[in-house]
């Protein structure tokens, strides 16, 4: 192995570099002022990582990582400009903001540009836990890595190996704007991951696992996450086709909280304000059966989206997004909601950690419910359209029949419109897939059109 | 002819006060103990972006980022740092964090410098000046005004117009020296229609390694807005796609994406290296139909994939991938070319100065073959013509691969007549390719918008084909009557 106190580096000090962080901000805003710009406000950031990458029993790769950047806009008037730079010296900096004022003055007025409303910024800053650093170590980095491929590869079934990684990342930023505001974020992130290979020839099959967590501790073992990918991909060997039907379909977690990234799409300000949406006007509207709770929770300890501000300085709150069924709001952020003549929910940069409400089912519960259909660990392509809704994509998984899984199945497709989907769910299972910033279980909807044979 | 080795010097190096003598300080210092390769990536990305909607040219972007990345190989391992400031300090400190992946072993050597001869697949002129801030504004409301006018059913048009000037420098060990200067443009128009209460998106694009020129000649953007209006529109008439196996043809041009996704992807060198393609050991055998002849080739000039070197300073090449049906060849970068023993060929690309390099494409396509598309669409009794795609995705392993078509058609009888909505199409490649009828007479190269993704790097590619038809393709839709 490596001589790993050789590689080893420190933990950024973090108040030192989310001070250096906001002394560039500030700079980038008092320069933006010089030139004459009404308004502007800059996000900063500064990742340190590690990764490595190991296959069968061997390291590959050692990457080490440090990005900085900044980017800023800029408004003179109801016209803006933007900018971004790959580095953070004080003349990249300078000319950064001299180009965003360039564009300013030839861009066209729009009333609805400008930063956040003032009183909707956040005031506190509550710790969210989300900081956990440890040296960067290459060597302890390696052994996660070969920890988690050879768990992997103990598996009889298990033919060759894509390879395991394990990660390391610390990220700060700091977002501030021309009217005072000065937040700071931090986290820190633990990822290791293992694509295994079973069966020879035509008959081989791929399939991974994976797990992330802001904190060491919380990892589960390097050969958890190995067992668990060469597992499924085992579980994948002798897949086929089914022919053509109309049946339920139960969506794995790690497949299910895409459906709801649909819905999240759809309900976003730009999609709403474009009119291109399927969702338009649905405020208000029962999508879903009348049992549906989607929460947002920006203030979970430890979450993978937590944080108490959104990327224009808006105080985060908890909310439910559908209740009883019914879309109680949109997705905003300050721009697409002067668009609708609304109000922003703090969404500017995307949601903070939505919770689908499971019921009392389990996974095996539901494929008991379910009867015959099939159940769906994998979709691939990008056949999913938020204007209308229509949805088809490839999928893979298994067949279910007597609520028993029979085979697995691949080179299959699943279609049907979002809409009718939404309203088809039947169950959301307890197995809540909690690595993801959308957190649901398994989802049962009633029925899809399937393509096979 | 401009030299791209000394404006990529002037550019990259002289601001830092580096020479041809630091580099090769820098490359002993990484070719420590059992190191056997090492390079020096640098490079300097600009990027500008305008856009409009609602008819205003509300936001325009700028984009600047410089670095060096560099790399020790030892054996199958990489080490790899970077740094953003290119001074001297900074790069000992990389090339010490990138060197410390060898063990202990014998030393590798520095080679003397080669230069690569020079080669011009393009000007290496900045394209963002080559139209003024106001000119491209105006341009963006000129193509907006035009789309609006082309049907009153158009609700929303969305253009955008992108440039990138980048120049890379590749210094490595084994005494290669080289650089390129690349511009890229693209311009996109993307329209909404609505009749009643139903919507419909149509999108159309294009670009290459050119200036902005290129885009308002003769007022070329014409036919980017013409395309996406016409794809709206007939998708306002379009009914369910049917469920099922069918016959497919697939449209000439952009439609080639299915060749990037069920072959290209599957000869990428690492995955052949490491067998876990579908495509693995399979060398010198018959993987798809008589007259199928595919190639990926990083030389055509101006073209969006076409790179003079790729990111380890290999000159493109054309390389036949199947030839007749038989496969050939695969793409390679150096690592993986020496791994399997075999000569890189111009396919070692990479994101940025902050990602390694490995096999990519740059542009791949299928050659014509005898059949008039007339005579294809002709020769299907009942099926799918399937030509324009939003994007695909490929399972290596099991050759699976989805893609999704954006316009689509029923055949009935030999004629072409009802469009179809939400048709996406799923097969495994080595199948698929053993199931290609009949190869038509009009190759097509698409318009310079396509993105390839691997590994979470994305890189400009093209793709094409002539129209093909492929017996029995699984298509997903929803109706299966």
């Amino acid at each position: 192995m490596v001589d790993a106190a050789m590689v080893a580096q420190d933990v950024p000090d973090r108040d030192q570099e989310l001070s250096k962080l906001a002394e560039s901000a500030e700079a980038a805003i008092e320069h933006a002022r010089s030139l004459g710009a009404s308004n502007s406000e800059v996000s900063a950031s500064i990742q340190f990582g590690l990764n490595v990458g190991v296959r069968l029993g061997e390291v590959e790769t050692l990457e080490h990582s440090r990005d900085r950047g900044l980017e800023i806009s800029v408004y003179f008037g109801d016209c803006k400009g933007h900018a971004s730079s790959g580095d953070l010296r004080p003349e990249s900096v300078r000319s950064c903001v001299e180009k965003a004022a360039d564009i300013a003055r030839f861009t066209q007025a729009d009333k609805c540009n400008g930063l956040a409303p003032a009183e909707r910024m956040a005031t506190h800053f509550p710790d969210l836990d989300l900081w956990h650093p440890q040296p960067l170590d290459a060597g302890a980095t390696m052994g996660r890595a070969l920890e988690c491929e050879a768990a992997g590869l103990d598996n009889p079934a298990i033919t060759n190996s894509d390879g395991a990684s394990a990660s390391v990342g610390f990220g700060l930023n700091v977002y501030a704007n021309s009217e005072g505001f000065v937040g700071r974020r931090d986290g820190t992130r633990y990822g290791q991951s293992c694509v295994l290979v079973a069966g020879e020839a035509e008959t081989m099959q791929r399939d991974y696992w994976y797990d992330s967590r802001r904190a060491y501790d919380d990892l589960e073992a390097a050969s958890a996450t190995g067992h668990e990918a060469a597992r499924r991909t085992a579980l994948r060997l002798g897949a086929k086709k089914i022919a053509t039907c109309e049946v339920p379909i139960l969506f794995a977690p790690e497949v299910a909280s895409g459906l709801i990234g649909h819905l999240i799409g759809a309900i976003s300000g730009g999609a709403l304000y474009r009119k291109a949406s399927f969702l338009m006007d649905s405020a208000g509207q029962r999508l879903f059966p009348d049992w549906m709770r989607i929460s947002e929770r920006p203030f979970l300890p430890r979450g993978p989206g937590s944080t108490s501000f959104d990327a224009e300085g808006v105080a985060t709150h908890d909310r439910d997004i559908v209740s009883g069924g019914v879309l109680n709001g949109y997705v905003l952020g300050s721009y697409s909601a002067r668009r609708l003549g609304l109000e922003t929910t703090a969404n500017a940069g995307g949601v903070h950690n939505l919770a689908v409400e499971s019921g009392e089912h389990t996974a095996p519960e539901l494929m008991r419910q379910m009867a015959a259909g099939l159940l769906v660990t994998e979709v691939m392509g990008q056949g999913v359209s938020i204007v209308t809704g229509d949805y088809s994509r490839g999928a893979s998984g298994f067949w279910i029949e007597n609520g028993e899984i029979q085979h697995p199945v691949d080179e299959v497709t699943i279609a049907g419109n979002l809409k009718d989907m939404f309203m088809g769910i039947e169950a959301v299972g307890t197995d809540v897939n909690d690595r993801s910033n959308i957190q649901t279980g398994s989802i049962l909807i009633n029925k899809m059109t399937l393509a096979g044979s | 002819m401009t030299d791209a080795l000394k404006l990529a010097e002037q550019q990259l190096l002289a601001p830092g006060g580096l020479g041809h003598s630091d580099l090769e300080k820098v490359l002993h210092h990484l070719m420590g103990p059992a190191v056997d390769d090492g390079d020096l990536y640098f490079q300097n990305t600009s990027h500008e972006a305008w856009s409009l909607e609602d008819g205003l040219v509300r936001s325009g972007t700028f984009a600047v980022e410089q670095g060096v990345g560099i790399r020790a190989i030892s054996g199958e391992k990489t080490g790899f740092a970077y740094a953003d400031e290119i001074i001297m300090p900074s790069l000992m400190q990389a090339s010490s964090a990138a060197r410390a992946i060898a063990q202990q072993g014998s030393r590798g050597t520095v080679q003397a410098w080669r230069r690569q001869d020079p080669r011009a697949l393009y000007l290496p002129d900045d394209p963002m000046p080559t139209l003024s801030a106001d000119q491209k504004v105006d341009l963006l409301r000129q193509i907006d005004t035009y789309t609006r006018s082309l049907d009153p059913r158009i609700q929303q048009v969305m253009v955008s117009m992108a440039a990138t000037h980048e120049t890379i420098l590749v210094a490595s060990a084994d005494g290669s020296l080289a650089a390129d200067v690349r511009p890229l443009v693209r311009l996109n128009v993307s329209v909404i229609a609505q009749q009643g209460d139903r919507r419909e998106q149509g999108s159309d694009g294009g670009g290459g390694r050119f200036s902005y020129l290129e885009l308002v000649k003769d007022n070329a953007w014409q036919r980017f807005a013409d395309e996406a209006a016409r794809q709206a529109l007939i998708n306002l008439e379009a009914v369910a796609s049917p469920a099922g196996a069918m016959t497919v043809v697939l449209g000439p041009g952009w439609p080639g994406v299915l060749l990037h996704e069920a072959v290209g992807h599957g000869l990428e060198g690492d995955f052949n290296r490491k067998k876990t393609s579908a495509f693995s050991g399979r060398m010198g055998e018959k993987v798809a139909a008589e007259g199928v002849t595919i190639v990926d080739d990083g030389t055509l000039p101006q073209r969006r994939g076409s790179l003079n070197v790729d990111d380890e300073g290999t000159p493109t090449d054309q390389t036949v991938l199947i030839e007749n049906g038989v496969l050939v060849g695969y793409m390679q970068d150096k690592l993986n070319a020496r791994l399997m023993n075999m000569k890189p060929t111009g396919n070692g690309r990479r994101e940025s100065f902050t990602h390694l390099p490995m096999p990519r494409m740059t542009n791949t396509f299928m050659l014509a073959g005898e059949h008039d598309p007339e005579e294809i669409i002709a020769s299907v009794d009942k099926g799918l013509y399937a030509v324009n795609f939003a994007g695909g995705q490929v399972d290596i392993t099991s050759g699976k691969f989805v893609f999704s078509a954006s316009e689509a058609y029923l055949i009935e009888k030999g004629k072409v007549t009802q469009p179809v909505r939400g048709a996406t199409l799923i097969g495994n490649g080595p199948r698929v390719m053993q199931r290609v009828s009949m190869v038509g007479n009009d190759l097509k190269l698409d318009a310079g918008v396509g993105v390839c993704g691997k590994d979470g790097q994305s890189v400009p590619v093209g793709v094409g084909q002539p129209t093909l038809r492929v017996d029995s393709l699984t298509v997903g839709g929803t109706s299966t009557q």
